[in-house]
């Protein structure tokens, strides 16, 4: 006997709901297996190599290129009402609370978190971590921990990156391009961003987001169906739902703590 | 993966350039060198502040020197503000306070002029000499009248 819509609803309700409890008991497995020891740092170091040290090349250009555009709109709205001296304000305020935080979360996103859940899905097809499990090492320990800390260190030293060079970008436009007083981008980008408010917030947001990769795509990628089309389907998935994911808590982070 | 001194120091160059962007937020724009906990506090009682907000800039002869710390409503319903000032500055007891504006439209700042008194202020005291916000509403508003009445 079937029900239709109902059915579906009700099915697609309680997969989300077991998807969710799935993914916090493997957040809690990966959190114990980062502090077991031995320590692995050399895996460490590895995987900081290939997620922070091999994406700077697309979060450097990307934050000079949105500093850039920034100032420039910036400067055209700013203006029409005499405003121009609060460049740096506005430039500053967007990319340390938001622009920061989220486009770095994204770009990581699609440049390491999908090479970590296609990384892990071909592991799981060739039966590499069931060898490694043959072999009495836990790939939690081993392979997959290692990647997800590395996420964790690496996305905030990354948006701080990201807003420091947009900030640059932002000043190239304003000042050298449009004429905007060098003094007044940088005294309004000062006097309008407090350290409690704002840059422990953009830190607080680049370490969320950076939990919620890591957490994200080794999932996907761990838990991949041993097929071909199930490490495409993870890569994808992965992408998916860790930008929407990074999107959703930026609005929740942003509402309750005013970040 | 085997060992790689380059490798490893680009990891080091990275985890520096992250503190160091990380350091120059919080440090030089964030002003988190002006949260220290010796700094000098004192009160002033303004009659308006305006559009006087916490993290307003406190300055002597236009030199920065500390910010406001609280905009509060006291007993006597005026205007209680506490300044965070840098504790190395000698200000004479007798230091007058007003509410400026930054051009027309800019932000609104605290200018101290330092008085003749050879007492120096110690934290908590209050400042004496007071000149609130010039509200541009208002002046408006009596220029229209005395226009009106001539």
């Amino acid at each position: 006997m079937t029900f239709g819509p109902a059915e579906r609803l009700g099915r697609s309700t309680t997969d989300f709901v077991l998807g969710l409890g799935k993914i916090t008991l493997f957040s809690g497995q990966l959190l114990k297996a980062a502090f077991r020891r031995p320590f692995r740092f050399r895996r460490l170091m590895d995987e900081l190599y290939n997620i922070g040290v091999l994406s700077l090349a697309i979060v450097i250009v990307s934050g000079v290129a949105v500093g850039m555009v920034l100032g420039l709109q910036g400067y055209n709205t700013l203006v029409r009402f005499g405003a121009e001296e609060s460049l740096g304000a506005v430039v500053g305020l967007s990319l340390i609370r938001e622009l920061g935080p989220v486009l770095t979360a994204l770009l990581v996103t699609g440049r390491a978190g999908s090479a970590i859940a296609a990384e892990l899905g071909s592991m799981v097809v060739t039966e590499q971590l069931d060898g490694l499990r043959m072999l009495s090492v836990d790939p939690l320990d081993f392979i997959v921990g290692p990647k997800a800390l590395a996420m964790v260190i690496a996305m905030p030293l990354l948006a701080a990156l990201f807003t420091v060079l947009g900030l640059m970008g932002g000043y190239l436009v304003g000042v050298l391009f449009l004429g905007v007083d060098p003094g007044s981008y940088l005294s309004a980008l000062e006097a309008s961003i407090d350290f409690r408010s704002d840059v422990v917030g953009s830190l607080i947001k680049g370490f969320v987001f950076g939990l919620l990769v890591a957490v994200i795509s080794t999932y996907r990628g761990y838990t991949a169906d041993p097929h071909s089309a199930g490490v495409s389907a993870a890569t994808t998935s992965t992408v998916v739902i860790a930008s929407v994911t990074t999107l959703i808590f930026d609005y929740l982070i942003t509402a309750l703590w005013g970040v | 993966m085997t060992e790689s001194p380059t490798r490893d120091a680009l990891v080091g160059l990275f985890v520096l350039a992250g503190f160091l962007a990380i350091a120059y937020l919080s440090v030089s724009l964030g002003g988190a060198n002006y949260r220290g906990e010796g700094g000098l506090e004192v009160i002033a009682t303004f009659d308006e502040v305006g559009g006087l907000k916490p993290r307003a800039q406190v300055v002597v002869g236009g030199v920065k020197v500390g910010q406001v710390d609280s905009v509060e409503l006291d007993e006597d319903l005026r205007a209680r503000v506490s300044l965070d000032l840098d504790p190395s500055l000698n200000l004479p007891s007798d230091t007058s306070a007003s509410i400026l504006t930054q051009g027309i439209l800019g932000d609104q700042y605290i200018a101290l002029e330092p008085g003749a008194e050879e007492i120096p202020l110690s934290p908590g005291d209050e400042i004496q000499f007071t000149q609130g916000a010039l509200i541009l509403e208002r002046l408006i508003g009596k220029l229209v009248q005395n226009i009106g009445v001539e």
